[in-house]
């Protein structure tokens, strides 16, 4: 098998800024000179359902990822990352925002929200490279939770097979935000990267 | 980057574009001078992106109140001279056809590009119709891109080649090319009048029976014409494999995508015919690719149009090549397809050696649904919630909801179930009469502003005139919300971003003759559910425009202004009734083990759910 390219899938809940996160990470590969290319659903999805991105960089065609070849996945909601984890591999870099956002089925008594102490057990038993991260605390320390999609980048970042430099995630940053959330976002992301270093070479 | 860089940067420059941004770069790089749309999924940033570039790229764009008008204006603007487009979602076309039907005879004098965005797997649509049946049965050209460079270039490539053909040409797109990002190098701009004139000439353009009868031969030619140019078309190219082989795959539009993929990824010896010029098929070429293989495999989504033709082809010509494709069932003729469907069937019936699969068990966990909801704050809730409360008074249990096309939709779900019969736009008031007709039960239809300008009016004549008997709700939010708020007849505004006339939903509704017509604020749920109760008592066609703007786009405007008020729920009240999580279901009200709390992230402030609490619990936050 011959695969010249990068795969990262980013999971989450519509309204979280996913969209905007995939739009970061290919303007960054694009200041690399790096072929990039991804796939992302709009309409219907983005009212409060299930989301995801799916991101190439590399020599290939199609962004579309096969059951268990993502080489990371980034998701932004912890129920939606066990949904995506027939994307993942015992490879696989799994970072995952702790924040739950319970979904009106729940609540509503038609379906119950897995229990997550368990859930993370089983899943750090098969997928060694976990890592979990409260990117809402983070985004509210660097000054507002409408950040935690950035935060995320700023972990993504850290991942050692991560092909994208600091300084040009960065720099897509400062030119995708008007210039009086500049200062938070880049914050926001420093934050998230210091947070992501913390142990992620150990896994 | 910005939008403005789709115009604006130099020739060279890379830009990360969405398929649907790249087609409108393809706008501007042809020279286009006219485009419409009404938007759809998955077309619709195209349309969004013209209304900020328009007037900067020199376009005139419009969102026309449907796509048969779209379609209209961009045929008579092409048979000026000038290069048109319009473009919409698949069933969109269907709103079109017959002007497209009409438009293959007629011809065109300027290019004029069509382009359907398809959706196979029906993420944002009622149905998966592969619109290549289109070009077949109007006998319109057929392109099919696997990219956004390719779409941009398609667009380029498709317009002049409806100026040599004299003919309107499809480009067809699917959502992995309309929602796939990736780089696009910016191309030179042709400057091109943007002025036609319309020369007479009723033998073209008028298709009276006596004048039609010469139209259909004409047609025909023109078709193989079409057919040589495909023959030697870039569009359709050979891919050798390195060594001899028998195995021939043909893969037509975005499914080449993943057969190259496969190829590339398994070191699969195979030749590869590239299909994106799809109607008329290069016949010659494909004789000689199927005749010079033993094996031939056709991969293509959804239905087997070009499978059909090699086939037809191989019978033909007596080829006793092997075709397998979708009428062997090799390959699935539903949903939209991956690299994963198509790899496994390419190894299993090349290479069965090379299926390696490691395959581990992924751990199971019960995952709790999440479907697409109403925004918090969503005015179609409050007016929902306010016809169950009505019905609930009246002690009525069997109504019937026909419902239609847009974020409304989502009543649907639980605890509204407020959508029992969809067909298509404009359907809720159409089908309404339909139930009125055949049963007893009291109807009560749901139409958006937007969809009701679209495709309400006609169908709510017909009901007045035929007697016809119901209550129609018009959810008016100002917007068309779910294809990301484009204006539309009611707004003020206009595609090109200049002031516009307003029609006024409720003159139009009198003017066709409804006497009984209320006007209501659906966060006023008392005002709201006695207006439903007194329309249920009327007789004939009685019409509540319930008006609210999109709490979505209303949403983006406090947050540009900071910080709004919000509702929170003092649980020493709170009697844990559950009243505003069972019947009401706001999105940022939540239940935990012993507590109802409200996600001040997500909460708009609509302060709805603040009459809904029983005891009071809800509060304005201080
Ligand atoms: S976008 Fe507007 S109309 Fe649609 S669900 Fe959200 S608030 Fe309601
Ligand atoms: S005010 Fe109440 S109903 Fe409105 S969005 Fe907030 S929690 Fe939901």
């Amino acid at each position: 098998m011959n695969k010249n390219y990068l795969a990262i899938l980013i999971a989450g809940v519509g309204g979280q800024g996913i969209l905007k996160a995939g739009t970061l990470l290919g303007e960054a590969a694009l200041l690399e000179n790096k072929k990039i290319i991804s796939t992302e659903v709009h309409g219907m999805a983005q009212r409060g359902g299930s989301v995801i991105n799916e991101i190439k960089i590399g020599e290939v065609q199609s962004p579309l990822i096969n059951k268990g070849e993502a080489d990371i996945i980034l998701s932004f909601e912890p129920a939606e990352a066990l949904r995506v984890l027939d994307k993942a591999s015992p490879e696989t870099y799994l970072i995952v925002n702790t924040n739950p956002i319970i979904p009106l089925t729940v609540s509503s008594g038609l379906s119950t929200y897995p229990d997550l102490n368990l859930a993370w057990k089983i899943v750090r038993d098969i997928y060694p490279r976990l890592k979990l991260i409260n990117a809402r605390k983070i985004a509210l320390e660097a000054g507002n939770s409408i950040t935690e999609n950035v935060v995320l980048l700023g972990v993504l970042c850290s991942v050692p097979i991560f092909p994208i430099s600091t300084e040009s995630m960065m720099k897509a940053i400062e030119n995708g935000f008007p210039p009086k959330f500049r200062e938070l976002n880049l914050k926001a992301f420093n934050l998230g990267l210091e947070k992501g270093k913390e142990g992620i070479s150990l896994l | 980057m910005q939008v403005e860089d789709i115009l604006n940067q130099p020739i060279g420059s890379k830009l990360f574009l969405l398929g649907n941004e790249a087609m409108v770069r393809g706008f501007i790089e042809a020279g286009v001078s006219v485009a419409t749309t009404y938007p759809g999924t998955p077309s619709s940033e195209i349309g969004n992106v013209l209304h900020h570039l328009a007037k900067k790229a020199d376009i005139y764009f419009e969102f026309s109140v449907n796509e048969m008008a779209a379609f209209q204006i961009a045929a008579a603007a092409a048979s000026t001279g000038v290069r048109a487009v319009t473009f919409m979602k698949h069933v969109g076309l269907n709103v079109a056809a017959d002007a497209l039907m009409s438009s293959a005879y007629i011809g065109t004098r300027g290019g004029f590009l069509i382009i359907s965005a398809d959706d196979p797997s029906m993420f944002s649509s009622q149905n998966e119709q592969d619109n290549r049946y289109y070009a077949q049965f109007a006998g319109l050209p057929l392109l099919e891109p696997t990219s956004p460079a390719e779409a941009r270039d398609m667009v380029k490539y498709g317009l002049k080649l409806s100026e040599d053909l004299e003919l309107p040409v499809i480009l067809r797109t699917t959502t992995r090319v309309n929602h796939v990002r990736g780089i696009v190098v910016l191309e030179e701009i042709e400057t091109r009048p943007k002025k036609g004139y319309f020369n007479k000439n009723p033998r073209q353009f008028v298709p009276i029976p006596s004048f039609a009868f010469h139209m259909h031969p004409l047609l025909l030619q023109k078709l193989t014409s079409a057919r040589n140019i495909s023959e030697t078309s870039p569009l359709n190219r050979l891919e050798r494999a390195s060594l001899n082989t028998d195995f021939g795959l043909i893969a037509s539009g975005i499914a080449y995508n993943y057969v190259r993929d496969a190829i590339d990824k398994w070191g699969l010896n195979v030749d590869l015919l590239k299909l994106g010029f799809t109607y008329p098929l290069p016949l010659n070429l494909i004789e000689d690719f199927v005749s010079t293989h033993t094996n031939i495999i056709i991969v293509e989504e959804l239905e087997p149009l070009v499978e059909k033709e090699v086939r037809a082809l191989a019978q033909q010509n007596n080829l006793s090549s092997c075709i397998r494709g979708k009428y062997d069932n090799t390959l699935p003729r539903v949903y939209e397809y991956t690299p994963d469907i198509v790899e496994k069937i390419l190894i299993n019936l090349i290479n069965p050696d090379k299926m390696d699969n490691p395959l581990f068990q992924t751990p199971e966990f019960k995952l709790p649904n999440r479907p697409p909801v109403l925004c918090p704050g969503c005015s179609h809730r409050a007016t929902f919630y306010s016809v169950k409360r009505a019905l609930q008074e009246k002690g009525i249990k069997d109504s019937i909801f026909p419902s239609d096309i847009g974020c409304y939709t989502l009543g649907i779900q639980p605890p509204y179930h407020a959508a029992d019969y969809v067909l298509c736009m404009g359907s809720s008031v159409g089908t309404a009469g339909g139930f009125f007709r055949a049963t007893n039960q009291k109807i009560i239809s749901f139409i958006g502003d937007s969809t009701f300008y679209h495709a309400g009016i006609t169908p709510l004549l017909n009901a007045v005139h035929n007697k016809h008997q119901f209550l129609l709700i018009i959810l008016d939010n100002f917007t068309t919300a779910m294809t990301g708020h484009q204006p539309h007849p009611g707004s003020n505004i206009d595609g090109m971003g200049d002031e516009a006339p307003r029609i006024s939903l409720e003159n139009v509704v009198k003017s066709i003759g409804v006497d009984w017509i209320k006007i209501v604020d659906p966060y006023d749920l008392d005002a709201t559910s006695s207006a439903i109760k007194e329309a249920l008592d009327c007789q004939g066609v009685k019409v509540i425009i319930s008006r609210r703007a999109c709490s979505l786009l209303e949403a983006r405007n406090k947050r540009k202004r900071g910080s709004w008020k919000k509702v929170i729920i003092n649980t020493d009240i709170c009697s844990m009734c559950e009243i505003c999580i069972h019947d009401f279901a706001c999105p940022a009200i939540f239940k935990t083990k012993d507590l109802i709390q409200i996600d001040a992230s997500m909460c708009d402030g609509c302060g709805v759910c603040i009459n809904i609490c029983p005891v009071e619990a809800m509060v304005w936050e201080e």
